[in-house]
């Protein structure tokens, strides 16, 4: 397990590390590259810019020092204010947003695997039915356009839930709802025809043979093999909650961080935009790790794994 | 239930045994020294199957998979169901142990008893009382049948802990025994260990231990060599008849590997395409077998005391059982088949207290037929 | 009880030829799988969905009276009506027409995104697969690397650095979205390769290109068309959500999503058409690739059915 671990991490801090690279190089391989340009009139953000990126200096020595404030979390400052730099904006954006997707992960995870594990117990018959259903309608609703269809029926006809910003759990019905749908439809579906295959399996025929309880069979013998496949995809699942957390503040007006990155791409703060990549990047691959960690835990063979997946 | 392993020895009678095996077998490499063929077979019937069918209903159809079997269990002997893959012998230990989905499966017989309860009008939560309890399962594959998220002292203790209600702590004490008893050295230590850290042959050892935890009197054992090493399947034999010796459980055999049966079965039910063509002692279907399917069995199986050129196959192959033949199954493949044998499934012969054959060269008229030499092939 | 009748007991005469005959009509694969979509009715309302949806992207626009582009600012913000179907947006263009230009785009955007992913994947995963060894491994490693990158948000840095059109966004699209591809052929490759009838040609002298192209290739197909089925909507999503953050195709040409983004801030004064349908379609073809990629995995893979 430790060995495991270990090559995750390295994995991890190898793909951030290309993540940063990739992202530096893009930026100043513009012609006339955006850090550059004299997009603003500002003099304090000029001298920022050019102190934090060594604007005249050679480009590797620009790159080693930029990536030496990454590894120290200084992601730099505003092109559009001067008295801003990333950190600040993360440090007030991301609690918001963390909250936002922490809550929208615990609830599409917990109903999703519910709705899943309802419908492959009543396999092919209506409440299976339904369930697929919904899971097909929420797979092929984007998240944008539920939200947009959640405020005009239930904030501005209805007028059961506020129809924006972030202070109340009355306030994060609407959005967690909108980011969730998504999600917890993918999980219901991998749950169900995970769940479906597992029940087939020698050892649930074995463990009904032994008379165990069909409470227990589900719980205990076939819920943690069934949720393999679920763990292995939750990290194309926290991509998605994560870019979708982008337009469901900006949608909800959520002082968050994705309204933050939304706002520096409407207005080409390229350094807001650089910083918060390499920081949502970093997150993302960071959160995958963890997802890597929790499948070790479920897979007591994951050890013997390890010999097969070593290059 | 079951009386303690003492009381039972003292009980055991000698049976005619290895020295009579038809089958040319080894000495036993057993590892503790075992009384040889001890046992308790009694006259008491531990399981009686009549007319069992069993069908499901699939995409293209319904399969006739068990089509009217009938045989008893007496307590204490080792019943062999054998026949070619798809003749219906798992169904029908499936339907005994109830683990056949309703639907698309579906179940109809005379009465499937056990002692004295049918065990086909037993509502799934009476039925959960008896399973892994009276009656218990082995499976064929011992890598597929654990389950490979769980350590191997959950499996083996949550049937104990839930019928008979024994603490975590006698729970483990119970399943220490186990393991020493079917022969699986450190078992304290091994409790703790998963599926995938035990070889195949050991694991079938857990799932033997896990099948008798409970201790059941009836013991349905599906193909239980047949995914292991030659060598192991040998001492996995070894294990059973040691059990089988010190609890005197009865147990029901699915197999098609006559080696298997020739060395542990008493009785012998032959099944093909659904029905049981032909029963009878262990000695008397060696040497004495009537239906040409159990004949054609036999010598389709190496022997050592034949030659290899009188290994014949039988040819062609069974009926699709989605649309049987009205007439006997074994007829298209039967060299001494008659008209007689595609119109009507012939009523059975008893040839002795013990051997029963569907056959209808038992009839006179076929007989007659014999003598004048009509089957010259 | 039937008569057993004396004159039954006679043998049979043996012929070889009705003892096996086939019953059930063998169809080729092809065949059997179109056989198996048809009965999918979910999945065929899907492909009809969808075979409206591309007549009406082609000819949609051409019969509409309205232009695309060109503003009648007199008429802004009509609800539906006779003249204008599906009413009118803030600077009165016809938002009929303009859905369908939108269906143009979106169409556009999603065949080509799978089109792209569909050959550079088969490049590179055929080459990863058929190669095997240390070609292999070495070609797996980089996707896995790539695969593990955030997609969209390197999209959405791509476009950014390349500046939104619709070329940018396929690229952008593309860049990142071969690798799934890559490695549902390599794992198929790998899978057929040990195939007896890949190892008999091979053993006549075959070459590399031609067994790859006359026998692995149409072997692998099945799970390679589910997987370009299901690229279309999530390329179609991808199109619409940069859209709307402001990385769409630009105006005054229309798309779903920048359709959709334009309506957000009037949907509180009640001019719900504006945004209910080019919601709606995003949302009825991605259904409609969804439910036509399940029941083409179903169609194709006979082993899954239930």
């Amino acid at each position: 397990m430790g060995r495991y671990i270990l090559k995750r991490f390295l994995m991890m801090l190898m793909t951030i590390f290309i993540i940063a690279t990739l992202t530096f190089f893009l930026m100043h391989a513009v012609p006339g590259s955006p850090l550059e340009t004299e997009r603003t009139t500002n003099e304090t953000i000029q001298a920022n810019l050019e102190k934090f990126y060594k604007l005249d200096q050679p480009l590797y020595i620009q790159y080693f020092d930029y990536m030496k404030s990454l590894a120290t979390f200084d992601f730099g400052p505003s092109i559009k204010d001067p008295n801003r730099t990333v950190n600040e904006l993360l440090e007030r954006g991301f609690p918001i947003s963390f909250e936002l997707g922490i809550i929208t992960i615990i609830i599409a995870v917990l109903s999703g695997v519910l709705l899943g594990i309802l419908a492959a117990l009543r396999h092919n018959k209506l409440l299976d039915y339904g369930a697929m259903a919904f899971a097909v309608i929420g797979i092929s609703i984007p998240n944008f356009v539920m939200a947009t269809l959640l405020i005009q029926q239930l904030a501005v006809t209805w007028d059961i839930f506020p129809p924006a910003t972030w202070k109340s759990p009355m306030h994060m019905v609407l959005p967690v709802l909108a980011l969730a749908t998504g999600p917890m439809a993918i999980i219901a579906r991998l749950t169900r025809s995970s769940m479906l295959e597992v029940l087939t399996q020698d050892y649930i025929k074995m463990a009904r043979a032994k008379g165990i309880k069909p409470v227990r069979i589900v719980f205990r013998h076939a819920l943690r093999n069934a949720m393999m496949p679920v763990v292995t995809i939750m990290g194309t699942l926290l991509a998605g909650i994560l870019t979708g957390t982008f337009v469901i503040e900006k949608i909800f007006a959520i002082p968050g961080m994705g309204k933050y990155f939304v706002d520096s791409i409407n207005n080409r703060d390229y350094p807001v935009i650089m910083g918060t990549t390499v920081f949502y990047s970093a997150f993302l691959i960071f959160m995958l790790f963890l997802v890597d960690i929790v499948y070790g835990i479920l897979d007591p063979r994951i050890k013997l794994h390890k010999k097969e997946g070593d290059v | 239930m079951t009386k303690p392993i003492a009381d039972e020895l003292t009980r055991t009678r000698l049976e005619d045994g290895a020295e009579s095996d038809p089958v040319a077998h080894d000495a036993k490499r057993g590892k503790v020294a075992k009384p040889k063929r001890k046992r308790t077979v009694t006259d008491e019937k531990i399981l009686e199957v009549k007319d069992l069918h069993v069908t499901f209903s699939t995409y293209g159809g319904t399969v006739q998979a068990v089509r009217g079997v009938t045989f008893d269990l007496y307590k204490g002997e080792t019943l062999a169901i054998v026949g070619e893959s798809g003749c219906g012998k798992s169904v029908t230990s499936n339907a005994i142990m109830g683990l056949i989905q309703q639907p698309p499966g579906k179940i109809t017989s005379k009465g499937v008893h056990f002692k004295s309860k049918d065990l086909t009008k037993l509502s799934k939560k009476e039925m959960r009382k008896i399973q892994g309890v009276d009656i218990s399962m082995i499976f064929q594959d011992p890598m597929t049948a654990l389950n490979p998220t769980l350590t191997i002292g959950e499996q083996l203790t949550e049937g104990v802990k839930q019928h008979k209600n024994l603490s975590g702590a006698e729970a483990k004490k119970r399943a220490i025994e186990m393991l020493n008893l079917v022969g699986i050295p450190n078992p304290e230590e091994r409790l703790k260990q998963y599926p995938h850290q035990f070889s195949g042959g050991m694991r079938q050892r857990i799932v033997i231990a896990i099948a008798l935890i409970c201790e059941p009197e009836l013991l349905i054992a599906d193909e239980p060599t047949t995914a292991l090493d030659v060598t192991i399947q040998a001492q996995i034999l070894d294990l059973f008849e040691e059990i089988q010796a010190k609890t005197g459980v009865s147990i029901i055999l699915i197999t098609h590997d006559l080696g298997v049966v020739a060395k542990i079965a008493d009785r012998i039910a032959v099944m093909y395409a659904g029905k049981v063509v032909e029963t009878g002692t262990k000695r008397e279907i060696f040497y004495t077998a009537n239906h040409p399917y159990t004949k054609g069995l036999l010598n389709s199986v190496p022997r050592l005391d034949l030659k290899e050129e009188e290994l014949v196959p039988i040819d062609g192959t069974p009926p699709d059982l989605f649309s049987p033949p009205q007439g006997c199954p074994f007829a298209p493949r039967c060299p001494f088949a008659m008209e007689v044998c595609a119109h009507v499934y012939p009523e059975p012969t008893h040839l002795s207290a013990t051997q029963k054959v569907d056959c209808w060269l038992q009839d006179e008229r076929a007989k007659k037929l014999i003598e004048d030499g009509a089957f010259a092939h | 009880m039937t008569q057993i009748r004396d004159d039954w007991f006679h043998p049979l005469a043996k012929d070889g030829d009705e003892k096996e005959t086939v019953v059930r009509p063998s169809l080729s694969y092809w065949k059997d799988a179109w056989r198996r979509l048809k009965q999918n009715k979910l999945a065929m309302g899907g492909l009809i969905f969808l075979g409206f949806l591309a007549l009406m992207a082609i000819f949609g626009p051409i019969f509409s009276p309205h232009s695309v582009t060109i503003q009648d600012l007199p008429n802004q913000n009509q609800p539906p009506s006779s003249t204008h179907w599906f009413g009118t947006d803030e600077s009165g263009r016809d938002v009929f027409t303009r859905t369908w230009y939108g269906a143009r785009i979106s169409l556009f955007v999603g065949l080509m995104a799978a089109l792209i992913d569909f050959f550079i994947g088969i490049l590179y995963g055929g080459i990863a697969g058929y190669k095997g060894g240390r070609t292999d491994a070495v070609m797996m490693r980089i996707v896995e690397v790539l695969y593990g990158l955030p997609y969209l948000l390197v999209v959405i840095l791509l476009l950014v650095v390349m500046g939104p059109s619709l070329t940018t966004i396929i690229i952008a699209l593309t860049i990142t979205g071969w690798v799934g591809m890559a490695r549902i052929v390599r794992g198929q490759v790998l899978q057929v390769k040990n195939y007896e009838f890949v190892t008999a040609s091979k053993s006549f002298g075959a070459k590399t290109g031609r067994i790859i192209r006359k026998n692995l290739i149409p072997n692998a197909m099945g799970p390679i068309i589910v997987q370009m089925t299901l690229t279309v909507p999530s390329a179609i999503f991808a199109e619409a959500f940069l859209s709307f953050l402001g990385l769409g195709i630009q105006a005054p040409f229309a798309s779903w999503g920048v359709m959709a983004n334009d309506a957000l801030p009037v949907i509180i004064s009640g001019d719900w058409w504006r945004l209910f349908f080019p919601a709606l379609f995003i949302s009825l073809t991605m259904f409609a690739f969804n439910v036509l990629g399940d029941g083409l995995q179903d169609a194709l893979d006979p082993k899954m059915r239930g």
